[in-house]
């Protein structure tokens, strides 16, 4: 596989200009999630009023990546409701993991879709998940959690 | 043209005894930039470990067939090549172990649980592997023990100037890598002795980056325990060594209780094996003390001085090369070095270097190599890392700096 295709622009653009990485003001739920095999630390910060992601932000240190994919996290969740951001989270699992997935579901993913290449480097597939495991967490907990992708 | 030092170390000839050397990663040449990881095999080790199985393979120390017999004594012959290698006194002294990890908790499960107390320190440095760290962080906090840590330089050498306030009527202990696994720092170790020995304190040593970069002679550093694991040394994996002074040995307690560490057993009373036996409860990893067997005979087969020559030529023209290069800033700038190229890119993630390497056929380590204090210390989270042997080439140092040109392509 050519590299391109795991490093493209779009996320080439998103690691050096990281879009929500800040905290958000307010915020009320937060997680800090942990890749120990790299040391990627990464910090999810979620304003949730009722059950909409009213707002969403990141801070932390990654591989480009792990920083891309947390950023088109950040643009594709905000204003959604949690169920719909579950089920985000599970399509893009299945994009990383499941070599199958059709154009459909594909085309649900919208920008994140670029990140398909990351399932043909095993290694790899931690870095995208982990804001999106950290994002899990936070939707879970109200208190300050960290979690692991190991 | 190659220098004379190096011309006496006919590294293609070497080459040619690892297999796997040979052999094209994503359609490229296969570089092997991964030794402080682990080292490859030559086919003498291969070789060595097949025989064992396919024509010695029996339990050792017990049945009085020719098979266990032979096993035995190749067992045995193995613990007599690394009591030469190490110039030991003793052969009794030389503890088969699964690797420096388990050879460190030996030492800290069974001197340290027996001389460790509630109050006492331990000293290690701030530049130690995790396997060096937390077996004595788990001692002193069951003990109630104070772990202190030997403050390092921005270059990467130990502050041995600040040894001397540290050591107290308290330390019981000091641990300190030979080499470090992130930096290639080479430490003091005779000048680290001296001045714990002066106060009675004895000295472990994590030898597991330095035995296949230069001669190790356990009586001239003086230390009292040295470890060191068969895979960076070209032997497999799951064997290792732990040296102790014979004294300091036979006044430990066991480490596992089992078969062989026992002379006798009743429901009311063992007595213990003598050393080692003590110390080996179970069967062990026959065949593996074989392969390292054939790997001590395989590194005794070259010349040492020619070796280490050819290593450091090596090192000193990765480090102008990767100098040279824009964005990179080595990481582990200590002026004694040994066979590790740490370094940052500025803007590239060390995991992404790693992956783009890889699909060029060049093999590093990125991440924090075991080391997070060190990283941490150092100011950076994680570093890509190109480690060296004696297999390794000019052109393949070449291939590494061609390969980070295109890391440099894809992120500008």
């Amino acid at each position: 596989m050519d590299l391109r295709e795991l490093y493209q622009e779009v996320i080439l653009d998103h690691n050096k200009r990281p879009r929500n990485f800040r905290v958000p003001d307010p915020v009320n739920r937060k997680a800090e999630g942990y890749n120990p095999l790299c040391g990627d630390k990464i910090t999810v910060f979620l304003y949730i009023e009722g059950d909409v992601i009213k707002d969403l932000g990141f801070q932390g240190t990654g591989c480009a990546i792990s920083k891309a994919s947390a950023s088109m996290m950040t643009d594709a969740l905000k204003g959604k409701t949690l169920s719909e951001a579950d089920a985000f989270f599970e399509q893009f699992h299945t994009m990383l993991t499941v070599p199958t997935t059709s154009d459909v579901e594909m085309d649900a993913l919208g920008k994140l879709a670029v990140l398909s290449g990351v399932r043909e480097y095993p290694m790899r597939v931690k870095c995208a998940s982990l804001a999106w495991h950290t994002l899990k967490a936070a939707m879970l907990q109200t208190e300050h959690e960290v979690v692991s992708t190991e | 043209m190659l220098s004379n030092t190096v011309s006496a170390f006919d590294v293609q000839k070497i080459r040619r005894d690892f297999p796997i050397l040979n052999q094209r990663i994503h359609g490229n040449a296969l570089v092997y930039l991964d030794n402080a990881a682990t080292t490859q095999k030559p086919q003498a080790v291969i070789d060595a470990m097949v025989r064992s199985y396919a024509e010695d393979n029996a339990n050792i120390h017990r049945g009085v067939h020719l098979l266990s017999e032979r096993a035995t004594q190749a067992y045995e012959l193995a613990r007599e090549k690394v009591q030469k290698f190490l110039n030991a006194p003793h052969a009794r002294e030389i503890i088969f172990v699964r690797g420096t990890t388990e050879a460190i908790n030996l030492v800290a499960q069974t001197y340290g649980r027996a001389n460790v107390g509630k109050g006492d320190e331990v000293l290690i440095t701030e530049m130690e592997h995790h396997s060096n760290i937390v077996p004595w962080q788990m001692l002193c906090d069951e003990k109630g023990a104070l772990l202190k840590v030997l403050p390092i330089t921005d270059e990467g050498e130990l502050r041995i100037d600040l040894l001397d306030g540290m050591l107290t009527d308290r330390t019981k202990i000091v641990a300190v890598a030979h080499v470090s696994n992130s930096l290639g720092t080479v430490n003091p170790i005779t000048t680290i002795v001296e001045k714990a020995h002066a106060r009675g304190i004895p000295v472990l040593v994590d030898g597991a980056q330095a035995v296949a970069h230069m001669p190790v002679d356990v009586q001239a550093l003086g230390a009292d325990f040295y470890a060191f694991s068969g895979h960076k040394l070209f032997g497999p994996t799951g064997i290792g060594v732990l040296w102790g002074r014979l004294p300091l040995l036979e006044a430990m307690p066991p480490y596992q209780g089992g078969g062989d560490m026992i002379s006798s057993v009743t429901f009311k009373k063992t007595t213990y094996n003598v050393v080692p036996n003590k110390f080996e409860a179970g069967t062990p990893n026959i065949a593996g003390s074989v392969g390292l067997g054939a790997a001590i005979d395989f590194v005794k087969s070259l010349d040492f001085a020619a070796m280490q020559a050819h290593e450091n030529e090596l090192l000193a023209y990765g480090t102008r090369a990767l100098t040279a290069v824009p964005g990179i800033r080595i990481v582990g700038t200590a002026a004694h070095k040994a066979s590790v190229l740490s370094f940052v890119m500025e803007d590239v993630h060390p995991h992404d270097i790693g992956t783009i390497l890889d699909q060029q056929g060049v093999a590093i380590r990125t991440g924090h190599h075991c080391t997070q204090p060190l990283m941490e210390r150092m100011g950076v989270p994680a570093t890509a890392r190109a480690s060296l042997a004696l297999y390794n080439t000019k052109e393949e140092i070449d291939a590494l700096i061609g390969a980070l040109a295109k890391v440099r392509e894809i992120f500008s």
